[in-house]
């Protein structure tokens, strides 16, 4: 380069490249101060006295105030529910779909402000609700509407009938979306439902409920009840309920079967999951470090699927781990309104200390660990993304689901030796293979004990794909023709 | 013809080139362009963009006037606005090198001559090396040659590696790019191995296109070139430039460049030095954004000298 004649630097020319805030508005976006319950088709006051705040976990500020809905409010709900049942199954199904179709395309013309909403009460990046929470739950709701007139040519030879009042449980980590898996398959077939979003994310819903009555959707048909794990099992026990839907934590989704058995009712459960992210070496490594870093570091690693565990073919380890260290560097932790923001809040200060005491146990137990230079926020719960090397299998961090942006690195020597290490944990929900070989890909799908493999690619989603686990992360499938039997009875 | 690596070296640094995977290299791109870049950092990009431009004509019209025409703006890009800085270079055919480097003499900005039978580097290698030479002996600071895609797609890459060596030995103290024509190589995977190629045989930067081939530059193909720099200085520890040209024409593609560079290879390549922009009309448009940036409107065109 000393060819090069060097030239007088402008004062511009000694700064780096600082990426100035770019904060989405929020001017646009209202909350209320407190919310009461949607309960046939309109919103309520609550029975119960109780409430609680919610707060946006990257300040720690009160957003709003919402009920923890009692005994009397679900029962309410499921009332509200099951009478609307009644018409909304005898419904012509393509009027059904057109209540669907409408609520899809509202869902797209309130798109930013429901962006905002979701990063504001759970605390992810704003990229990632704009260009991923969002545009999906929309589609789903798309996919499904298109079913609901032709339920018998997806079953063929059967009469499908739906069941009745559906008692949905959704997680915080992609709230909107999850509300969108549990809702829009549950009404495409016939049913009505009570859903109770997360206690920490409950506002996505509240606005759904606003959408609902925007779109004229008939009364009851989607009751919200707003509260947390005690109003979580009401709805899953109430007697009126006749098929339960949960997305959550294998802890409490053990309980929620516990409590299911011997009532008859139809139950799928979507649970945590330990998936082993794959890299041979012929793998397009550049292309493997980007979807080592969406598996495990999107939305703080708050993913059920999230790539926690990377197996690394041993031979590659050491330039794919360089790259990998390197990439993390250039993540961009901080305000999750700021549109450049790569890693945003921790859901809650639980989660967060929940995290830091997997971490703390994975460095006792002799992991080494590396986190890139980064300066977390004063105020909120933040974790930078950690990585952990010297991992062995009998490590909690490689056992246990963290739910937060950590990586346990671990490797292997054969394709044989990478299947048992994979399929060797109580959970099933999803792998990620890569390599440039076709044939290898297929011969790792087949051998993956896991609901979802991904081949050159990780934490894709689309409503036309099902969804679920093997063993301990659950059963049922969500999305695709397969997401419609939970909530049909085939005769 | 003397080369650096031997036949069979040459041959397992070409197979040992990692793949790319087209969805992964897109998505990545478009992920980065996505990146909101406002304010101080737009306005530091923009600076950064005109002192990295190559200011360009490659037309079978270019005269001694629209040369001259040419380094008046790329000297003074902005008539009466000092804080404006000058382009990189002028990037002219070899029979203008002479006009051009009579105008430009005693100011920073650089003489760059294609050469090398460009755009479709077509011709015997003897002719090439001549032509270079006479480019440089016109007053070239820079030569841009092309790569030989025929050879290149007919996998003797031998060839290709031996016309670059020859041309970097012909460009002396001149600095040499590297178009690669991205364009005409069909894959990713070959864009890769392009660039590891050129780097091997010497090149000091490696550039995207020609211009006259339709794509010319783009996103995803700059960006396997900037991830083949970043291994290659991870092996070699030679840093090279990147230079992506054609069709970049407004300041959102340019600062989407300087986004890509930036998270790629790091503050270190944010420099002339080591990236530089080919464009016609790139310049115009970067001046407009930076009044805007600085008054808060849109002047008229007419505010901007057209050379």
């Amino acid at each position: 380069m000393a060819a090069i004649v060097k030239r007088q630097p402008t004062d511009l020319a000694k700064q780096i490249f600082e990426y100035a805030p770019a904060p989405e508005s929020i001017d646009h976006v209202k909350i209320e101060p407190r919310y009461g319950l949607f309960i046939g088709g309109k919103m309520v006051a609550a029975h119960s006295k109780k409430r609680f705040p919610t707060i946006n976990p990257a300040t720690e500020q009160k957003l709003s105030e919402v009920v923890e809905a009692d005994e009397v409010d679900v029962d309410r709900a499921v009332k509200a529910a099951d009478k609307a049942f009644e018409s909304w199954s005898a419904m012509a199904p393509s009027r059904r779909a057109r209540y669907i179709f409408r609520i899809s395309r509202i869902l797209q013309e309130r798109a930013r402000e429901l962006a905002v909403v979701e990063t504001m009460d759970g605390g992810k990046p704003i990229k990632e609700s704009r260009d991923v929470d969002i545009p999906l739950a929309a589609a789903h709701f798309f996919y499904y509407a298109g079913w609901a007139d032709k339920l018998e040519w997806a079953f063929p030879n059967r009469k499908p009938r739906p069941l009745g009042v559906a008692g949905q449980v959704i997680p915080w980590n992609f709230p909107l979306l999850m509300l969108a898996w549990k809702i829009a398959p549950a009404l495409a077939a016939g049913n009505t439902v009570v859903l109770k979003p997360a206690e920490t994310t409950p506002l996505s819903a509240l606005l759904f409920a606003d959408i609902c009555m925007q779109a004229e959707l008939p009364p009851g048909v989607v009751n919200i009840v707003t509260g947390g794990g005690k109003t979580g099992s009401v709805v899953v026990t109430h007697p009126g309920v006749k098929k339960v839907a949960f997305t959550g934590s294998t802890e409490v989704g053990k309980l929620i079967q516990r409590s299911l058995a011997g009532t008859g009712k139809r139950l799928t459960l979507e649970l945590g999951g330990k998936a082993a992210n794959i890299v041979f070496d012929d793998a397009p490594l550049d292309a493997a470090v980007e979807g080592i870093v969406n598996g495990i570091y999107f939305n703080q690693g708050h993913v059920c699927c999230a790539g926690s565990r990377l197996l690394v073919q041993e031979s590659i380890a050491e330039p794919l781990l360089e790259k990998l260290k390197l990439r993390l560097g250039t993540l961009r932790l901080g305000d999750p309104l700021d549109k450049n923001t790569d890693i945003g809040a921790i859901n809650s200060k639980a989660q967060l200390e929940k995290i830091e005491e997997l971490v703390e146990s994975g460095v006792e137990e002799g992991a080494e660990i590396f986190q890139p230079e980064c300066k977390l926020p004063e105020r909120g719960y933040w974790f930078p993304p950690t990585l952990f090397t010297n991992v062995s299998q009998s490590y909690r961090i490689a056992r246990e689901e963290i739910f937060g942006p950590v990586l346990s690195v671990l490797t292997f020597r054969t394709p044989a030796e990478a299947v048992e290490k994979a399929n060797n944990t109580p959970y099933g929900l999803s792998a990620g293979v890569w390599t440039d070989k076709g044939s290898r890909i297929l011969w790792m799908a087949e051998r993956m004990r896991a609901g979802v493999v991904w081949a050159n690619t990780f934490n894709r989603f689309d409503p036309t794909s099902p969804f679920g686990g093997y063993k301990e992360s659950g059963f049922g499938r969500e999305g695709g023709r397969h997401g419609l039997l939970p909530y049909l009875e085939l005769v | 013809m003397a080369t650096a690596l031997s036949l069979s070296h040459l041959g397992s640094l070409m197979r040992g080139v990692r793949s790319v995977d087209e969805v992964g290299a897109e998505e990545r791109a478009a992920s980065l362009a996505k990146r909101s870049i406002k304010k101080a950092s737009k306005l530091w990009a923009l600076d950064l963009a005109i002192r990295c431009i190559d200011l360009t004509t490659l037309e079978g019209s270019d005269t001694p006037g629209k040369v001259a025409a040419l380094c008046a703006k790329g000297i003074r890009p902005k008539p009466g606005d000092a804080s404006i800085p000058s382009v990189a270079s002028i990037c002219i055919y070899p029979a203008r090198v002479a006009d051009a480097k009579a105008h430009l003499r005693g100011t920073s900005v650089r003489v760059a001559s294609v050469a090398t039978a460009f755009p479709s580097g077509q011709s015997f290698l003897d002719v090439k090396v001549a032509e270079t030479r006479e480019a440089v002996a016109a007053g070239a600071d820079e030569v841009d040659m092309v790569i030989d895609r025929g050879a290149f797609l007919s996998g003797d890459h031998e060839k290709v590696y031996d016309e670059i060596v020859a041309v970097k030995e012909a460009c002396g103290d001149a600095h040499l790019k590297v178009i690669l024509e991205t364009g005409e190589l069909g894959t990713y995977d070959s864009v890769r191995r392009a660039s590891i190629l050129a780097m091997a045989a010497g090149a000091d930067f490696i550039k995207t296109s020609t211009g006259k081939v339709q794509p010319a530059a783009t996103l995803p193909a700059s960006l396997v070139m900037m991830e083949a720099i970043r291994d290659f200085v991870r092996e070699t520890g030679r840093p090279v430039g990147i230079k992506p040209a054609g069709g970049i024409r407004t300041s959102k593609q340019a600062i989407a460049y300087l986004v890509v560079l930036y998270e790629t290879l790091g503050a270190d390549w944010m420099t002339p030095e080591r990236f530089r922009l080919g464009a016609s009309t790139l310049l115009n448009d970067v001046l407009m954004q930076i009044e805007k940036e600085r008054t808060g409107a849109y002047q008229s065109g007419d505010y901007f000298t057209i050379d």
